[in-house]
Order: C-alpha cells, then structure tokens, then sequence
C-alpha cells in the first residue's frame, strides 16, 4: 500500500458532478484528483462512427453500463422477502467508465418545478395530512428553487441546453412550459428541430386544451461553444443516442463541456481505472482524511485529501457511506438513522399508437431528448383533491430513434412469433410512435438501501440491497395518467393504442428507467437526513455528497438538471463558505 | 438517397464517414452480389458448416452447437421468423450462426453476469434470471429435454417435424406447458426468442441478417444515420439501401486509399470542433 501526495480534495466518480467541481476547485486555486473506477473515453477515438452505431453492442450487451459480474446490487420487494441478486440489469442501467451515465443518457435536462422542493409542506397545506399516507416519508429538501435559479442556470449554459422559456422573470412565455419556475434568461440554445410524431402529438394536444412546448435537450441544436469555452457539435439526429455515446460531440456530457478546460489544469490529475473502496475518518470519527482505492493494477493506494467529494451514480454513493460508517444507516423498523433512507425511482406509464391510415413518422430519425411535452399533470399542477396522490408526471412524444431490435411494435391481439407478427412488425414499423407519463415516486418507510447479508462483489464487500415497490400514490398515478394517455391517443386519430400502466409490484427485468434517487438525502434536520443543504455530511463535515441520491423523493422529470445545479450550488458554498473555514456550513 | 439530398451535405453531417455516394458498387449493394453457398450437411459435431449464405466469400462454419443442435435451431428460427412473400426468413438470414457466434463469446459464458451464489432458482419472475447456467448451458440443455419431447411425442427431433408440429411445440415451450427436468422451458423460449430477434435485426457484422434482410423488411436504414436535413421532412418515406458497420468501413477505407498520402488509420484525428463547426455551418447554411 502506498500513500499518495495529499491533494486538497478527491472526486470518488468523474461524471457530471466530479467535473463540475474539479472545475470550480482548480479554478480557485485548489488541487484535485478524480479517482475514476472505470476507463478512460472521449468523443474520439471512442466513440467514432460507424462503431458506435452498434445496436447489439451498445443497446443489447450493455457496453456502456455497469458490469454485473464485478459489481451488482440484490434487491427484494419488502422486508419479508430475501433479497436476490439482480444478475444482469434490466430496469435501471447504471453507467460505467469516465462521465458515468452522463455518456449514455438522452440529455433530457429539466428543472424541478418549484412544488418539487417543498413536497411535503405544499401537500400538507393545500389537501390536509391525510393525503400523504402513514407510510409516505417524502420530505421537503431543505433548499427552495428560488435559492436553485442561478445554479440551474448555470448549468444550462456550460451544457447548451436547446429549449424555450415558458417563465421569464414571472412572465409567461408563447411556446414554453407555463408550469415551470421563473428562469433569469432564455434558454442557451434554440429548441431542436420537430419530427412528425411529435407534430402530431402537439396537435393533439392542443385539441385537448393542454400546453405543449420543446422538450429541453442536451442535444446541441447549434454549434455551441460553452462558458468553459467548450465547443459542442450539432445534433444531426442519428438516432443512437439513448445507451450510446455521441459522435458528433453534440450531447453534452463531462468530457465535452469540462474535460476541454480540465486537461490543461496543472492542478488536476485524473487517475481511470481506480476503484475506490472506502473513506478513511480519523480516531474521531468526524473527519475524513483519505480514500483507499485499487489501482489499474489491483494495488491499494491511499489518497489523502481535506475534501472528499463522493461523486458517483445514486447506488455507489450511498454503498461508500455505508461501507465506511459515515452516518447512521437507516432502519425501517424503528424509522431511525438516514443512510439509505427515502429510496425512490419513477413510474412509465406508456401508450403505442398504431396508424393505418397511411401515415409514415420515420422514427428511426430522432435524438435522445428530442421531444415534445406537456407539464399540465406534474408536480401539483393540478388540483389532486379528487384523485388521492401527490406528484405527477410530464406526458412527452420522445423521438429518439427506433433501432429494430429493440423497437419493432405490434397491435394488441399479434402473435409473439411466426408469419403473421413478421408482417405485422413490417407493416407497423414505420406507422407506430409511442407516448410516455414519466411520473414522480414518493418516498416510503419501506423502501430503502442497505448493505446485504450474504452477497458480496469482486472486492468482497457487501453488495448492496434495494428494498424498494410501488406505493398507493404511483398506482393511483399511473392509473390517473393512462387515462390522459388514452384521450391524447384518441385525439391523434389512432387506429389502435395499446396503454399500459403500472404492475402491481415491481419488476427488475424490462427496462423502465436509470432514475433512481435517494439514500443520501439532503434535508434541514440532522435526524432526518444525511447531508445539509450543501451535500455536506452532518456527521463528518468535509464529505460532501452530490448526486440524485441527495433527493428526497423523485420528481416527474429526468433528474440531470437538478443534479448539475446542485453540484453548482455545493462547489459555490465550499468555496465561498467552507475553504475559508472549514466545518459545518448549516 | 432521396433526391433532394445535397451530397456536400451529408459529408458534412456525417463527420468522419463518407458519403454513400462514392462506395463502389460492390460495397453499396454488398448485399446483393455475395455469393450464396450451399446449405452444408456436416457430418462432424463441431465447426460444421453454417446453411446462410455466407457474409464472406469463405462459408461460415458452427463453433459451438453440434450438427443436432444446429438443426434444431436453424428450424426453430424458420418458424419463429419465417419466409415470406415479404423476404427472407431467420434460416436464411442467418439467425442461428448469430446465435451459435454469441454463445462462442462473452454472452455465452455470461460474462457480465453475476454468477455468485447462493442460487434461488425458482425465484419469482420479478426477480430476473436466477440460474446458475451460462446461456451455453441454457441452449444444450434446452435443445436436449426438447428434442427429447419431440422424440417421445412424434417419433422424430424437432428439425424432422413438418411446420404445423414445430409451430406446436414452440407454442408449448412459449407457454410453458412443458416440464423438463433440467430447465424451464420458458427460459429456454425466451433466450430463443429474444436471440432470434436479434440476429434478424442486429448489424450483420454479427452473422445474422444476411444481406440486410431484417432492416429491408421494416425500412431501417442502418448505420448511416444522420439525419438533419430530413427529420423535419414530415409524413415524407425515407427510402435508401440500408448501410451496415462494415460497409462504411470499407467506403471509409476504399476513399482514404484514394486519397495520397492516407491510409484509414489516419483518416480521422482527435475531433476538432472548430472543422466540425464551419462544415455544420456551411452545410446548413448558418453564418
């Protein structure tokens, strides 16, 4: 074992929000090391057509995602139940190798809604208690959007976020969500371009008397050079963007926005290929003063630094709290302790819309975030007296490609096989497009993370365990939202729709979404969650925790946004606050 | 391409590949002028002859499922995805040498699988995969317990079966109305299945959809996808002869070796943004 040079501060992950502060850090004046557990890749030679335009590779055999055979996590409905590994993902895809999942995302970039931070309170005060339940522990973040704004900002411009602003300064926008939070300025970059399907879904619902605008996409819709001075591509609607990485530079990711600037810091070293196994707290157990991670080669290193940002996907930060005894874990039981605690993800609830009346959508042409939505049944956009839940969903027409293996849709009564579903998927092929409720999760007692007791990974630490089902609010939810999804299909003039909605419990095998969140949620209280405002540990005060595991529940939109603002917002407050004095910033 | 489709244009938005303008004629319609050998009847177990017509001008040979299980899963392929007046079936487009190609590597031994006990196989079907067999495993057990069926059930193996019987009992193992003694038959049916719609429509670089047959039946293009002057081109068919990984390739390689001085390897360098920029800028007219 050997101990390296002390930096000031280490990154445990090196995606969106390990550069984001590596960035700020070296900026200031700091010196930082991004420990990295997976390879090195960049827009080239990595990620260069025509290879990446693999879709048994990228899609089918996960090449991007996290290896299951090294490290996995078990999982089990409730606490009744023994938790079994899940061997191979399939409901969620968490991201491996340099940008994490920052490489294979659509770049679907939203801001929470203003009611998104104030869940709990909000409810309570415009329905009354009752509306939440027993078991729903959702909380407010301890953090407004108002307080957000600027970050969120922020990260819209190092990102060139393509969208309309539907609430400038609190004057509603033509074209824009009029649901969302007063934003200080327009969008960076114009909204993309519209496909067919997407026409027809606006139209819609129009009809039905909603408000449709640009979904807000990461995909460059114009040469784009960033605040960093980063230059993005242009999105040219491949339609390999979702579980692939972008050739053209255009979705921006870590290594197009900041790894440009962060290559020619001297005061940056980025080391790939090193797993980092645990924080190291002194004989005090209130600060932190190493990681101890393998290297390229297996060999124990040991990092000293006087931060430690813990900056991986939500399941390996909440996995290094535990494994390194940084907060009290959480128990269900007696609804104590934090660690692992407000576990949450996301509801699909879908409708395919199948058209003989000769109308053709192309959809193999698309981007991972090109869209169009409507807000008019997020957060608490509408009155939910009568309906019994709270949150919502964003209802969208993605268009983001159609690659054969994984879409080829048939109508309701084809057989799975033989010649009559082979001329059913010819036919449809190009006649089909699907809608999308993409719906927020509560929090409950029930649902959490903790370190199982009997499986372990290649490391031989314990993997982690995920006890986690829907609640009554997403069944009523989806319910809820498979109605709006069935009178939009009906008002694009389908032929035939094939709605879905929620199973009664949980499945691990098809996928539904990589939006997990929680386990290290942010909060005012000590008692009742792991980090402050800041992402800073209440117990060991030069730890930081950024990510979606800072949520305390999951909203109706993809989580990136509000990752990057947070990640923004933490490095603000270390900066402007902590490297001064250094301790508890709440 | 549609008519209307500048070539400077695609250039352009394609970034390092090329135009499919300039392929030579063997490469843009490859498909089509490849030789197609003989279905070949091994009399060995192993690295006997695939019966698709070959991507290459050499025959494919199996390297992992013996001549029975081959024969079984060439039929079953045919049933699953057969010919029609439409195209090709999974047999011809070589459905089942994709299957024995990915048993022979990395998703045959499960390699990203985690493979640490302790097992719970009759685990609910939330749960996901629970058995501690590689899908090599999966596809010698499950070939053997159903040729086993066949044999008790008709007197012959699958692959001797007429199409009504082997529609039968594919529908049998697809609902779950078997029991074999060593495997689910749904397990068996559904690595089947899911593999077989991958070797129709997967790249053929991986020995399946031979001469692009799975994305000339839907109308997918392929490869070649950039798409900025025609998505907005609405309710307009899109109608090329789709491009496969190795067919940029070799355009990519047959221009760089028109080219003085170049060879592939050297064809494109570390991104630069600011050449990537004005080309975007020129094709699309942008200041």
């Amino acid at each position: 074992m050997a101990t390296m040079k002390p930096v000031d501060a280490v990154t445990i992950g090196f995606g969106w929000t390990g550069g984001i502060l590596a960035n700020e850090l070296t900026k200031a004046g700091h010196t930082v090391v991004g420990l990295e557990r997976g390879e090195f890749r960049d827009t080239y030679p990595d990620f260069a057509v025509p290879g990446v335009h693999d879709e048994l590779a990228y899609a089918i055999r996960y090449k991007l995602f996290q290896d299951a055979s090294k490290e996995t996590l078990t999982f089990r409905h409730n606490p009744a139940e023994t938790a079994l590994p899940i061997r191979q993902f399939g409901a969620f895809l968490p991201g491996d190798g340099l940008g994490g999942a920052g490489v294979h995302w659509n770049g679907v970039t939203w801001r929470f809604l203003p009611w998104d931070f104030e869940t709990r309170s909000r409810s309570i005060a415009r329905y009354g208690a009752a509306i939440l339940g027993e078991d729903c522990t959702s909380a407010d973040w301890g953090i407004t959007y108002d307080e957000l704004e600027p970050y969120y900002d922020k990260f819209e411009y190092l990102a060139g976020i393509a969208g309309r602003a539907g609430n400038l300064k609190g004057k509603i926008q033509p074209g824009g969500n009029p649901f969302e939070g007063p934003r200080s300025r327009e969008y960076p970059s114009p909204p993309q371009k519209q496909s067919y399907a997407m026409a027809v879904f606006d139209e819609a619902v129009h009809k039905l008397g909603y408000h449709p605008f640009p979904q807000p996409s990461a995909n460059s819709s114009q040469p784009y050079t960033n605040p960093e001075g980063a230059q993005l591509g242009l999105c040219v609607y491949c339609g390999y963007c979702e579980r692939f990485a972008c050739e053209m530079g255009a979705k921006a990711s870590m290594q197009v926005t900041l790894l440009p600037k962060l290559r020619k810091s001297p005061l940056f070293e980025l080391r790939t290929n090193s797993k980092v196994l645990k924080i190291n707290l002194d004989s005090t157990k209130k600060k932190a003063v190493s990681v101890t991670y393998l290297d390229a080669q297996g060999r124990e290193q040991v990092q000293p630094a006087e931060m430690i940002f813990v900056t991986a996907f939500v399941f390996n930060n909440v996995h290094m709290l535990l494994v390194s005894e940084i907060g009290k874990p959480y128990d269900p039981v007696t609804n104590t302790g934090v660690v692992g605690k407000n576990f949450a993800y996301q509801t699909g609830t879908s409708a395919t819309l199948f058209f003989d009346s000769g109308k053709v959508f192309n959809l193999f042409m698309g981007s991972g975030a090109l869209g169009t939505v409507i807000d008019d049944f997020n957060g608490d956009n509408f009155d939910h007296g009568r309906y019994g839940f709270i949150g919502g969903a964003d209802i969208n027409q993605n268009t983001n490609g159609a690659r054969p293996v994984q879409f080829h849709p048939v109508p309701p009564g084809t057989p799975r096989w033989g010649g009559r579903w082979k001329k059913a998927v010819a036919h449809y092929y190009n006649r089909t497009f699907g809608i999308n409720a993409q719906g927020g999760v509560q929090a409950y007692r029930g649902n959490y993370l903790d370190l199982d007791p009997t499986y372990t990974d290649i490391y031989g630490q314990p993997l982690l365990r995920m006890t986690f089902d829907w609640g009554p609010h997403e069944h009523k939810q989806s319910a809820f939202m498979a109605g709006i999804n069935a009178k939009i299909a009906d008002a694009t003039g389908a032929s035939r729709t094939i709605v879905s909605r929620l199973a009664p419990h949980f499945d691990v095998v098809p996928y539904q979404s990589t939006h997990v969140t929680g386990g290290a949620i942010m909060g005012s209280e000590p008692l009742q969650s792991v980090t402050n405002k800041y992402g800073q540990s209440w117990d060991v005060s030069n730890v930081f925790v950024t990510g979606a595991s800072s949520f305390p529940q999951n909203a109706g939109y993809n989580p990136t946004g509000t990752v990057g603002a947070l990640a923004y917002h933490t490095a603000d407050a270390v900066l402007k606050k902590y490297v001064k004095n250094p301790g508890p910033l709440a | 391409m549609p008519d209307d489709v500048s070539r400077k244009d695609f250039v352009a938005l394609i970034g390092t590949a090329v135009a499919l303008e300039t392929l030579p004629a063997r490469v843009a319609v490859a498909g089509e002028t490849i030789p197609v050998s003989t279905a070949a009847e091994a009399a060995t177990p192993s690295n006997h002859l695939a019966s698709a017509p070959s991507l290459q001008s050499e025959p494919e040979a199996y390297t992992y499922l013996t001549a029975p299980e081959s024969a079984f899963v060439e039929a079953a392929v045919e049933r699953l995805i057969p010919a029609d007046e439409l195209g090709p079936g999974g047999r011809e487009a070589g459905v089942a040498f994709y299957i024995d190609q990915q048993l022979s590597g990395q998703f045959g031994y499960a390699a990203k699988m985690y493979r640490r006990g302790p097992w719970v196989p009759d685990a609910p079907a939330t749960f996901g995969y629970q058995l501690p067999l590689t899908p090599r495993e999966v596809y010698r057990l499950g070939i053997a317990a159903t040729n086993a069926h066949c044999t008790t059930t008709y007197g012959k193996t699958f692959e001797q079966l007429n199409g009504a019987h082997q529609d039968d009992v594919l529908t049998a193992l697809d609902r779950a109305q078997l029991q074999f003694e060593s495997i689910p038959a749904k397990t068996f049916f559904e690595m089947l299945y899911g593999n077989a719609v991958e070797g129709f429509f997967a790249d053929p670089l991986y020995g399946g959809n031979r001469n692009k047959a799975g994305w000339k039946l839907v109308g997918f293009p392929g490869a070649a996808a950039a798409y900025y002057p025609f998505i907005e081109k609405h309710n307009v068919p899109y109608r090329v002869n789709p491009q496969s990984i190795a067919d940029l390739q070799q355009a990519e390689a047959t221009a760089m070796a028109s080219m003085p001085g170049m060879t592939a390897g050297q064809s494109a360098g570390p991104m630069d943004m600011s050449v990537h920029h004005a080309l975007a800028k020129k094709a699309l007219g942008v200041q």
